[in-house]
C-alpha cells in the first residue's frame, strides 16, 4: 500500500478478486474479475491508447480514445450462455464501439483492440483533437513526451482536413504559484481537475465556455496552490500544464534520466532526475505503489536547486591566519585524520546529518569506532521537523532519520543538548560536521572558536563552514549512490546521476580516505561497494543486497525500534 | 366543439391531454381545474397499490414522449423497490429546447395542475419522496405559473406530508435551467440539478434508474409523458392501450413549423393521421401556394426526409405476420414506428417543413450553427466535430463551398455518432448524414458555384 491512499486504483483490482475468462483480441486469458479493460490489455502487452484515463482518479470517459470492440456472451434460450466446443461462451460482438475506461473484466467478456472499426475511431479522435490544436511542439515542453505527439503518429492519419480558422484560446495563463496554462493545447481530458479535486482537495480547477470554445479555467477567486499542483503537469497529457521552473529549459530528448528518490523528507517519494552535462533539470514522480505510487509534493520536486548553488563549496581547503586556502586531497585528509588522531576520543564529536545515505553513516561509525578504541565519541544527528500534510509529506524533513537510528549515530537530536553542554563546559576540543550547520543545530557559534580541531563536510557555505578548520567539500544527493531508509521502514537506492562539481567528492570518498589514513581496513569505494559490508555488520540489513533492493527497494527484512 | 369540451375538427383531432389547454375561460388556477375534474386521479391512485399503478402503465404501452419514445412502464420497473434503500426521485424533463418542438410549454403554461397531477400519481407509483421539475432556463413565466399551482397544490394538501389523508409525503419543486439544450439530456439534467455544468454521464454505468440524482434511482419522464400518467390511471391501462395503433398508443402532440400556411400543435391518436394529412388538411398545406421540398419528421435531431421519397415499410400485418410496404411520405401515418421505419425518427414531435425554395445547405447550416453552440464540449468527437461541420458549412453557404465538401461533412458526420458519450452525438450527425446524402446535388453545386466564380474572375 502506498503511503498516500488514491481515490482510485483500476489497475489493482482486490486482491481476493476472483479469475475470470476474457477474450482478448482472439486469445481466451485470465485476468482477475473487476479489472479495467485497458489494464487487461496492458498485462498482456497491448496498447488501448488513452488521454482522459488515469489509474489512480474517477473514470470521466470524455476522450474517447480507448473505444474497442466489446463482446458479450450469446445467451440461448434458457438464458444461459451458449458454448463453444472448448466450453467458453460464443461471443456476440456489440455494432457500437464501448470505452475501455469505463468496462471492467467479467466472465465471457470479448475485447478487441485493433479491428477496422477501432482503427476508424481512434483515427477520427486523433482528426478531431488535433484540429484546432496549435501544433507549437518545436516551442511547446511537452515535445517529446507528449501523448499527441505519440498517438498522432501511431494512430492518426498523418494528414489534417482542416482548413477553417482555428479556435483562439489563452496561452500562458498563471494559474498558481508554479503552474502555467495553455487553453490552446489543452485537449480537455480533465485529469488536471480530477486530480486538484480528488488527491489534491483543492477543488479550483473547472471548465469555462461551451462546446468547441470549452477551455480549462481556475476559479476565479482561487490560484492553485497546493503543494501538489505541479502533478498535473506530469498527468497532463500534452502541454497544456507546464512547470515555470522547468519551462523552456531543456528539451526533454536531451534528458539523461535516472532513477532515484527525493530526500526532502522522510517518505522518500521514488523520482526520476532527469539531467544533463552535469545540470539536474528536473524531478518526476517515479511509480512506486509501496511510497508515492505516481505523486510528490512540489518541495520536494523543487527542492533539488541548491545543489547548483552558487554558494557550493567546490575546493578542499584549509584555514590560514588570512582566510581558507585550497589544498590537495591528499594532503588535506592526511591532516584531518591526524588532527583528529591527536584528539582525547571523549573530547571529539561528531555532527551528522541525517540526510546522508546508509553507506555515508556507516563509514561515520566506522571512523568513531576506530578513534574512539575503548571510550565513546558522542555523534548525532540534528531533527528537522515539518508539518505532516495528510497526503506524502512527512513531519520528518530528514530523509534517513530512519538509518541515522538503525546505524547508531544518533536519535532525533537527543543528545545535541549533552553536546552543546560539552561545548559550553570546555570540555569538546573536536568537532566533525558532517553536511549540518552546527551553529543552525543551536551550537554556541562563539564557541566554536575555542575548538582546535573544527572540520567541516558539506555542500553549501554555512556558518559553521565560515569558522571550520578543515573543508570537505562533499556531494549532493544527485551525486551519489547509496541507500536510505524511510520512514516506512523500506530501504531504497539513490542513484549517482551527474558527478560530483569541480573538486568536491562523494562523501563515501572522502569518508574513505580518512579511514584509510588512519590505518582502517577498506570500505569499498562508493555506496554500492560498502552496502554488503554494511549488511553483514548491522542486524536490521541483514539479508539485503544492493541489487536486490532493485529501484524499488525494499522493506527491512526485521521488525526495528 | 364538441358537448364535453372536446376539441373536434374534421381531421380528427382527439385532445386529452390539450383537452382543456385552448378552452375560452380556462386558466391556470387551481379552483378551474378543480371544477373541471382536477385531483380525482390522484384520490383514485391513492388508494391503489403504486405496483397496481405501475401495472397499468405498463398495460398501456405508453411511450416516452421526450424524444426516445421509451416505455415508461419498463423504465419505472427498473427500479427494484424490494432492494432498494435509497431514495428514490423522480425528475420531470421540461427542458423542452429541441429545435421545432413546443408542446410541453402549452401544458405548463396552460394547463400546470395536469402535469402536477401525474408527477404525483408518477412519484406515489415510484415510491419518490422528492419531485423536481427541470423547466428551460428561457420559460421564466412557465416556471412562475408552475411554483404558483405547486403553492396551491400545497395548499389544498396534494403536495406535502400526508397527502389527502394517504400518508404519503411528497414534495416537488421548480429548477430552472440556464439555458443550454444539453440540460434536456437526461444525465446532463441530472448533473445540472445537482448543481454542476450539465456534462452528460457514462452509461455505463450511470444509468438513472440506478445512480441517477445523487447516484439514487431516478425517474426522468417528460412533460407528456407524465401528464398521460394521469389518463391511465383515469381510463386503466387496457383502455387506454386502445387509444392509437398497437405499440403506437395513446395520443401525441405533434408540432408543426416551417413553410405551412397554419402551423401549431396538433394532438392525435398513435397513427390516426397521415403526414399528408397533417400538412395539407390540418395545416392547410405548403405557404403560398410553394412545394414541398423536405421535412424533419421529430424535432430538428431526426434525420430529414425528402418529398417524393419512397419508403419501403416492414410491419407486422393485422395476422401478425411480417410484411412490406410502399410509402409515399405523405402516406406516412404519425407514430413512433413508421416514422423510425422510414430512417428517421418521431422523437420530439416537432414537424420542421420546408418548401422548395429553401437552399438544404442554408438550412443545415442553420441546424449545424445550433448544435455547435448547444455541444457541452466534454466529449472529443461531439465537441470538435459539431464546430468543424459548422465551419464548413458557413464557408459552403459563404460562397467558398470546395468540391470535398459533401464528403467531407460525412465523414466528420461518421466520426461522431455512436462514439460519444451522450445521444448529442447522433443529434448533430443525422441532420449532416440525412441532409447530404438526400440533397447532395445541393452540396456540390456550392463548389462548383465557386468554380465559375474563378473562371468568371479569370476571363474579366
Ligand atoms: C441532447 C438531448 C436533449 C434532450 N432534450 C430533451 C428535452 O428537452 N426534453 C425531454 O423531455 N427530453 C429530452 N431528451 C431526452 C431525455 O434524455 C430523456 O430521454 C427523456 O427526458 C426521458 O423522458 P421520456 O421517457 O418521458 O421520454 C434529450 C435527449 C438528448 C440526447
Ligand atoms: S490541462 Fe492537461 S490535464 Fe488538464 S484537461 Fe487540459 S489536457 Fe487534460
Ligand atoms: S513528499 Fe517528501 S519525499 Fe515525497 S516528493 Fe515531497 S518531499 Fe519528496
Ligand atoms: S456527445 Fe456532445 S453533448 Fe454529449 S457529452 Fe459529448 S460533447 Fe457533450
Ligand atoms: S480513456 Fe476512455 S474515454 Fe478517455
Amino acid at each position: 500500500m502506498a503511503l498516500i491512499k488514491n481515490p482510485f486504483d483500476h489497475d489493482l483490482p482486490p486482491g481476493d478478486a476472483r479469475l475470470v475468462h476474457v477474450h482478448l483480441d482472439g486469445e481466451w486469458v485470465e485476468v482477475p474479475a473487476g479489472l479495467n479493460v485497458i489494464e487487461v490489455a496492458h498485462r498482456f502487452g497491448k496498447q488501448i491508447p488513452h488521454y482522459c484515463y488515469h489509474p489512480k482518479l474517477s473514470i470521466s470517459g470524455n476522450c474517447r480514445m480507448c473505444l474497442f470492440e466489446m463482446g458479450m456472451p450469446r445467451l440461448g434460450p434458457d438464458r444461459k450462455p451458449i458454448l463453444d466446443g472448448d466450453g467458453h461462451p460464443e461471443l456476440q460482438w456489440m455494432p457500437r464501439p464501448q470505452i475501455a475506461c469505463a468496462t471492467t473484466a467479467f466472465p465471457g467478456l470479448g475485447i478487441r483492440t485493433t479491428s477496422t472499426l477501432v482503427e476508424s475511431c481512434q483515427k477520427g479522435v486523433m482528426e478531431f483533437l488535433l484540429a484546432n490544436h496549435p501544433l507549437d511542439c518545436p516551442i511547446c515542453d511537452q515535445a517529446g513526451e507528449c501523448k499527441l505527439q505519440e498517438f498522432a503518429f501511431d494512430y492518426g492519419k498523418g494528414r489534417s482536413r482542416f482548413v477553417e480558422d482555428k479556435v483562439r484560446k489563452p496561452k500562458r495563463v498563471d494559474i498558481g504559484p508554479r503552474i502555467l496554462l495553455d487553453d490552446e493545447r489543452c485537449i480537455l481530458c480533465t485529469r488536471c481537475i480530477r486530480f486538484a479535486r480528488e488527491l489534491a482537495g483543492d477543488d479550483c480547477l473547472g471548465i469555462t465556455e461551451r462546446g468547441g470554445y470549452n477551455r480549462i479555467a481556475i476559479h476565479p477567486e482561487k490560484r492553485f496552490t497546493s503543494d501538489y499542483s505541479l502533478n498535473t503537469a506530469d498527468i497532463c497529457p500534452v502541454g497544456a500544464l507546464t512547470t515555470k521552473d522547468f519551462r523552456f529549459r531543456m528539451r526533454v530528448w536531451f534528458l539523461k534520466e535516472t532513477k532515484s528518490i527525493c530526500v526532502d523528507c522522510a517518505t522518500g517519494c521514488n523520482v526520476t532526475i532527469g539531467s544533463r552535462e552535469g545540470t539536474v533539470h528536473r524531478l518526476t514522480p517515479r511509480v512506486n505503489e509501496a511510497v508515492n505510487s505516481h505523486w510528490m509534493c512540489d518541495q520536494g520536486r523543487l527542492g533539488f536547486h541548491p545543489i547548483h548553488s552558487k554558494h557550493r563549496v567546490l575546493e578542499p581547503a584549509r584555514r590560514e591566519e588570512n582566510g581558507l586556502f585550497p589544498g590537495e586531497w591528499s594532503l588535506l585528509l592526511g591532516q584531518v585524520a591526524e588532527a583528529l588522531r591527536k584528539l582525547e576520543p571523549s573530547s571529539l564529536a561528531f555532527l551528522v546529518s541525517a540526510r546522508l545515505t546508509n553507506e555515508e553513516l556507516f563509514l561515520v561509525r566506522s571512523l568513531r569506532d576506530l578513534l574512539a578504541g575503548e571510550s565513546a565519541i558522542l555523534t548525532e544527528v540534528v531533527p528537522r521537523k515539518g508539518q505532516a500534510d495528510g497526503l506524502l509529506r512527512s513531519d520528518d524533513l530528514n530523509p534517513n532519520s530512519r538509518g541515522a537510528r538503525i546505524l547508531g549515530i544518533g536519535a532525533d537530536g537527543e543528545k545535541l543538548s549533552v553536546l552543546r553542554q560539552r561545548i559550553e563546559e570546555g570540555q569538546l576540543s573536536g568537532l566533525f560536521c558532517l553536511h549540518e550547520d552546527a551553529v543552525a543545530a543551536g551550537l554556541p557559534g562563539e564557541l566554536l572558536g575555542s575548538l582546535s580541531v573544527l572540520v567541516w563536510q558539506g555542500i553549501l557555505i554555512d556558518q559553521t563552514y565560515e569558522r571550520a578548520h578543515w573543508v570537505l567539500p562533499g556531494a549532493s544527493f544527485a551525486e551519489k549512490s547509496g541507500s536510505m531508509v524511510n520512514r516506512a521502514d523500506r530501504v531504497q537506492r539513490l542513484e549517482r546521476a551527474i558527478p560530483a562539481p569541480g573538486r568536491s567528492r562523494e562523501d563515501v570518498w572522502i569518508l574513505r580516505g580518512l579511514l584509510l589514513a588512519l590505518g582502517g581496513e577498506e570500505p569499498g569505494q562508493s555506496g554500492p561497494e560498502v552496502f554488503p559490508k554494511m549488511a553483514a555488520t548491522i542486524p536490521a540489513f541483514h539479508g539485503l543486497t544492493w541489487a536486490g533492493l532493485g529501484d524499488q527497494g525494499q522493506p527491512l527484512p526485521v521488525e526495528v525500534r | 366543439m364538441a358537448q364535453d369540451g372536446t376539441v373536434q375538427n374534421p381531421t380528427r383531432e382527439h385532445r386529452i391531454i390539450l383537452r382543456y389547454a385552448d378552452l375560452p375561460g380556462y386558466t391556470p388556477d387551481i379552483d378551474c381545474y378543480l371544477q373541471h375534474g382536477g385531483y380525482e386521479q390522484l384520490r383514485k391512485a391513492l388508494s391503489m397499490e403504486p405496483a397496481a399503478i405501475v401495472a397499468e402503465v405498463k398495460a398501456s404501452g405508453l411511450r416516452g414522449r421526450g424524444g426516445a419514445g421509451f416505455p415508461t412502464g419498463t423504465k419505472w420497473g427498473f427500479i427494484d423497490h424490494a432492494k432498494n434503500r435509497k431514495p428514490v426521485y423522480l425528475l420531470c424533463n421540461a427542458d423542452e429546447s429541441e429545435p421545432g418542438t413546443f408542446k410541453d410549454r402549452q401544458i405548463i403554461y396552460k394547463d400546470p395542475h395536469q402535469l402536477i397531477e401525474g408527477m404525483i400519481i408518477s412519484s406515489f407509483a415510484n415510491h419518490a419522496h422528492l419531485a423536481y421539475i427541470y423547466i428551460r432556463g428561457e420559460m421564466a413565466r412557465g416556471a412562475k405559473i408552475l411554483e404558483r399551482a405547486l403553492a396551491e397544490a400545497r395548499a389544498k394538501n396534494f403536495l406535502g406530508t400526508n397527502i389527502l389523508g394517504s400518508g404519503y409525503d411528497l414534495d416537488i419543486f421548480v429548477f430552472r435551467g440556464a439555458g443550454a439544450y444539453i440540460c434536456g439530456e437526461e444525465t446532463g439534467l441530472i448533473e445540472s440539478l445537482e448543481g454542476k455544468r450539465a456534462y452528460p454521464r457514462i452509461k455505463p454505468p450511470y444509468f438513472p434508474a440506478a445512480l441517477g440524482l445523487y447516484l439514487c434511482p431516478t425517474i426522468v419522464n417528460n412533460v407528456e409523458t407524465l401528464c398521460n400518467v394521469k389518463h391511465i390511471v383515469e381510463m386503466g391501462g387496457a383502455a387506454y392501450a386502445r387509444i392509437g395503433s398497437t405499440n403506437n398508443t395513446g395520443t401525441r402532440i405533434w408540432c408543426v413549423s416551417g413553410d405551412v400556411c397554419r402551423p401549431g400543435y396538433f394532438e392525435y391518436d398513435g397513427g390516426a393521421i397521415t403526414m399528408g394529412e397533417l400538412l395539407y388538411d390540418v395545416c392547410g398545406g405548403i405557404r403560398n401556394g410553394n412545394r414541398l421540398k423536405a421535412l424533419i419528421p421529430g424535432g430538428s435531431s431526426a434525420k430529414v426526409l425528402r418529398a417524393g421519397e419512397i419508403y419501403h415499410i416492414r410491419r407486422k400485418n393485422a395476422a401478425g405476420a411480417m410484411e412490406e410496404i410502399e410509402m409515399r411520405l405523405e402516406d406516412l401515418p404519425l407514430d413512433f414506428d413508421t416514422i423510425a421505419a422510414s430512417g428517421s425518427m418521431s422523437g420530439s414531435g416537432g414537424i420542421i417543413v420546408m418548401d422548395h425554395t429553401r437552399d438544404m445547405v442554408e438550412c443545415l447550416d442553420n441546424l449545424s450553427a445550433f448544435y455547435a453552440h448547444e455541444s457541452c464540449g466534454q466529449c472529443t468527437p461531439c465537441r470538435e466535430g459539431a464546430l468543424w461541420m459548422r465551419k464548413v458549412l458557413d464557408r459552403m453557404t459563404g460562397g467558398k463551398g470546395r468540391p470535398e465538401d459533401p464528403q467531407l461533412l460525412l465523414d466528420l458526420a461518421g466520426q461522431i455518432g455512436g462514439r460519444t458519450i451522450c445521444a448529442f452525438g447522433e443529434a448533430c450527425s443525422w441532420p449532416v448524414e440525412s441532409f447530404v446524402a438526400k440533397f447532395r446535388e445541393e452540396f456540390e453545386s456550392k463548389a462548383v458555384a465557386e468554380e465559375e466564380k474563378d473562371r468568371l474572375q479569370v476571363t474579366h
